[in-house]
């Protein structure tokens, strides 16, 4: 298909230094911003198609290929080589499962396709938080209020502070030692940040809301932790117990890298937080302008995109959380450009850069 | 008896074997996985593999597919969803099965005709070969015959309209062994432009020749240059007020129809049951520009005026539907509705879309005319 030319921003918009807007430039600058944007979407929209649905299809082969196969050598992995491969095997199926599959499936990237297997409506993901539960929080709260303070439950989820704004308390002195141990065990520590146990205490949500919700988290997580800690060692016999830790470790792996993409996404140095007087009134420009100011990319190859679930390109992914991850990195240059055309700020680095500037951010914070 | 238990115990253990099965593949189901090796065998999405084609006219082609697990039959005289991959979308219509409901997994057939600009029926009846895998939804409709059948019965079609009507009959031929008369007495009265047109017309003829209890008149528009009017239907089938009638084809004849039935009074009007291939929606309220319409939210039941722009969200709001959302911005997936009918736009690209079964975010998306939404 051919790739259509984005037309120029206006004139004043194009001039440099953000410095030298007034407010009314200001504006000019995120409509021109988003007008430019919206027709690259609407290009990505117009383009979309049978090679789109064979990568996701591939990937879910991929995906349950890969689970299987490790679940086999687990169940035998009193052999040697059987545990670090099943392990390695699970471990990437784990990944590939919550990020590249679950989590782009439940924002309805694929719903285009129009196949209720592979829907935002109808997916369930192997993550203890219910679907419908992550997609109001995650696809609600934090796409709609990206970085907000006092509106963003993901800045800082509830428990750290992550922006300046938020106002300091001793408690979060530790919030090194708890940002560290929420890592490994990050699937539950969604999973019961997702009940929204604060919203109760402000009244935004109900006593008997939170019932509902803790009981079908209750089922949900007691058969996830059966499968993977009960069932699977019980089937494998004598390889009960490496089969147990290989399960254990493929899950612990999981949440350490998933809490490392998605620490990297809005917390590195150069993702900017909000007030809430700045999204009174705002337009879909300044919107499109916030979602970029926010967030952060990762960068990297083919590989740590796609074991990132693309979120790598979390600027992209946050300005358009429903186009396919598979186009994330085929736009970023292009969305980088218009960012410098506009004078926003584009932050990006390598993932050692990005997981360090985050951790002094934590630290720094912890301080009034 | 025996046989019953041992199905009885099997479907029971079968149950617990699968039951266990899932607790490993929790939250997916065992289906999912076997769907990789093959579509027909993951029964949560149910398909059907093409085993044959068939032309019946130079536009209308038959398709006989063998069903996979989890596709759960039919009646005589339903339709069926059919799910078409065209470019990584499927696209879903629903068809009529023209064939003789069977025992379980056997293979049923479709009768599809080329429509004009019809994208999924020109590719289903021309462009679909043998192995070509097709999604099915469940079988649905109740255009079917009651039990125990009608003493008297009309069939009244145009056109591919036949479609339902001829797995009707082919069920009657088949459960009448051919000989029995007692399938009542059965009227067909088909409408066909010419008998090169007339779909199954072969096949009717030789049902007609073999089954004592059915009566087939053709009636070709083009040959004889006149339409089939009521008047004629008289002089073929003068006891038609007195026959259960079943009719099925283009739109306006079912309104004539209906009309001619109801000014016979309620008594005869019961006795008319309509197929629509599409359902009737009522006009834009007079006065109306081109492209002011009307939402129907088909559950609720509330028919709400589609102001310009106005977003389907906003619009069943404020008439009281409870319309679910999140974001209210287009990005969340939380406010999406089944479109029933009609297209929409969206107010974001101006893009428009209008297909059944098109999950729309009915809060950047505007009615454009007239559609209905599955809420
Ligand atoms: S309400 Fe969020 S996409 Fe419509």
């Amino acid at each position: 298909m051919s790739v259509q030319t984005i037309p120029r921003p206006a004139p004043e918009a194009a001039s440099p230094g953000p410095a030298s807007y007034g407010p009314a430039s200001e504006e000019a600058r995120a409509r021109a911003f988003g007008e430019a944007l919206d027709l690259l979407r609407q290009e990505v929209i117009a383009e979309r198609g049978r090679e789109d649905a064979r990568y996701i299809h591939t990937l879910i082969a991929l995906q349950r290929g890969l689970e299987c196969g490790g679940r086999a050598a687990l169940a035998i992995s009193l052999l040697p080589p059987a545990w670090p491969a099943g392990t390695a095997m699970l471990t990437t199926a784990k990944i590939l499962e919550n990020m590249e599959l679950g989590h782009n499936i439940l924002h309805g990237q694929w719903d285009w396709m129009r196949d209720p297997a592979i829907n935002s409506a109808t997916w369930e993901w192997d993550f203890p938080t219910p679907a419908e539960a992550w997609k109001h929080t995650h696809n609600v709260i934090h796409h709609t209020f990206t970085n907000v303070v006092g509106k963003d439950r993901d800045l800082g989820y509830t428990i750290l502070r992550m922006s300046p704004d938020q106002p300091w308390r001793p408690a979060y002195l530790a919030q090194p030692l708890y940002a560290a141990l929420i890592a490994p065990v990050f699937e539950w520590a969604i999973a019961l940040y997702d009940l929204e146990v604060d919203a109760v205490a402000t009244g935004r949500k109900s006593p008997r809301a939170l019932l509902r919700d803790l009981g079908a988290l209750g089922r949900k997580a007691v058969r996830q932790a059966a499968k993977d800690y009960l069932l699977f060692p019980l089937l494998s016999g004598p390889s009960a117990l490496p089969c147990l830790l290989g399960n254990l470790t493929a899950n612990t792996v999981r949440n350490l890298w998933a809490h490392t993409v998605i620490f990297c996404g809005h917390f590195p140095e150069g993702a900017q937080s909000f007030t809430e007087e700045r999204i009174e009134g705002e337009s879909r420009g300044q919107w499109y302008v916030r979602q970029a100011q926010g967030s952060a990319n990762i960068e990297g190859g083919t590989v740590l995109h796609i074991l990132t679930g693309n979120l790598s390109h979390q600027i992209e992914h946050h300005l358009f959380p429903d186009l396919p991850s598979n186009r994330y990195a085929q736009i970023a240059p292009r969305v980088r450009a218009l960012c410098e055309e506009h004078g926003i700020p584009y932050t990006t680095g390598p993932l050692l850069r990005q997981y360090t500037s985050v951790w002094s951010r934590i630290l720094r914070l912890a301080l009034p | 008896m025996g046989t019953t238990f041992l199905t009885a115990v099997r479907g029971r253990s079968g149950r617990l074997l699968h039951a266990a099965a899932a607790a490993l593949t929790t939250p997916l189901l065992p289906a999912d996985y076997l769907a990789l090796f093959d579509p027909l065998l993951g029964g949560r999405w149910p398909a059907g593999r093409v085993e044959s084609v068939r032309p019946e006219t130079a536009e209308a082609t038959t398709l006989v597919i063998r069903p996979g697990r989890g596709w759960g039959g039919f009646r005589a005289g339903q339709y069926v969803p059919v799910g078409v991959d065209i470019d990584g979308v499927l696209h879903w219509r629903t068809y009529s099965l023209s064939s003789a409901p069977g025992r379980p997994g056997e293979p049923f057939a479709l009768t599809v005709k080329a429509l004009p600009d019809g994208l999924v029926s020109g590719r289903l009846a021309q462009d679909t070969g043998p192995g070509t895998v097709l999604r099915l939804g469940p079988a649905q409709g109740d255009f079917t015959l009651p039990e125990p059948l009608p003493e008297r019965t009309l069939f009244l079609t145009a056109g591919i309209g036949l479609t339902p009507v001829m797995s009707m009959l082919r069920a009657l031929a088949r459960r009448q062994g051919g000989r029995n008369a007692s399938a009542g007495d059965v009227v067909l009265v088909h409408s066909a432009p010419d008998r090169a047109a007339t779909v199954f017309g072969r096949e009717l003829r030789v049902l007609s020749r073999r089954m004592p209890w059915l009566r087939v008149h053709l009636h070709h528009t083009r040959t004889s240059g006149r339409r089939l009017t009521p008047q004629r239907l008289s002089a073929v089938c003068p006891d038609w007020r007195e026959r259960q009638t079943w009719t099925c084809g283009p739109g306006p004849m079912l309104d004539a129809l209906r009309q001619h039935w109801h000014e016979q009074g309620p008594a005869v009007e019961r006795r008319l049951h309509l197929e629509r291939f599409r359902p009737a929606l009522p006009a834009a309220a007079s006065g109306a520009g081109a492209e002011d319409g009307l939402i129907r939210f088909q559950r609720t039941g509330v028919d709400v005026p589609a102001g310009a722009g106005v977003p389907l969200l906003r619009a069943g709001e404020a008439a009281g539907v409870a319309m679910p959302s999140g974001c209210r911005m287009g990005i969340c997936f939380g406010c999406v509705a089944s479109l029933v009918q009609g297209r929409v736009r969206d107010l974001r690209t101006g893009e428009i879309t209008g297909e059944p079964g098109t999950l729309v975010q009915t809060c950047v998306c505007t009615a454009v005319g007239t559609v209905a939404v599955d809420l």
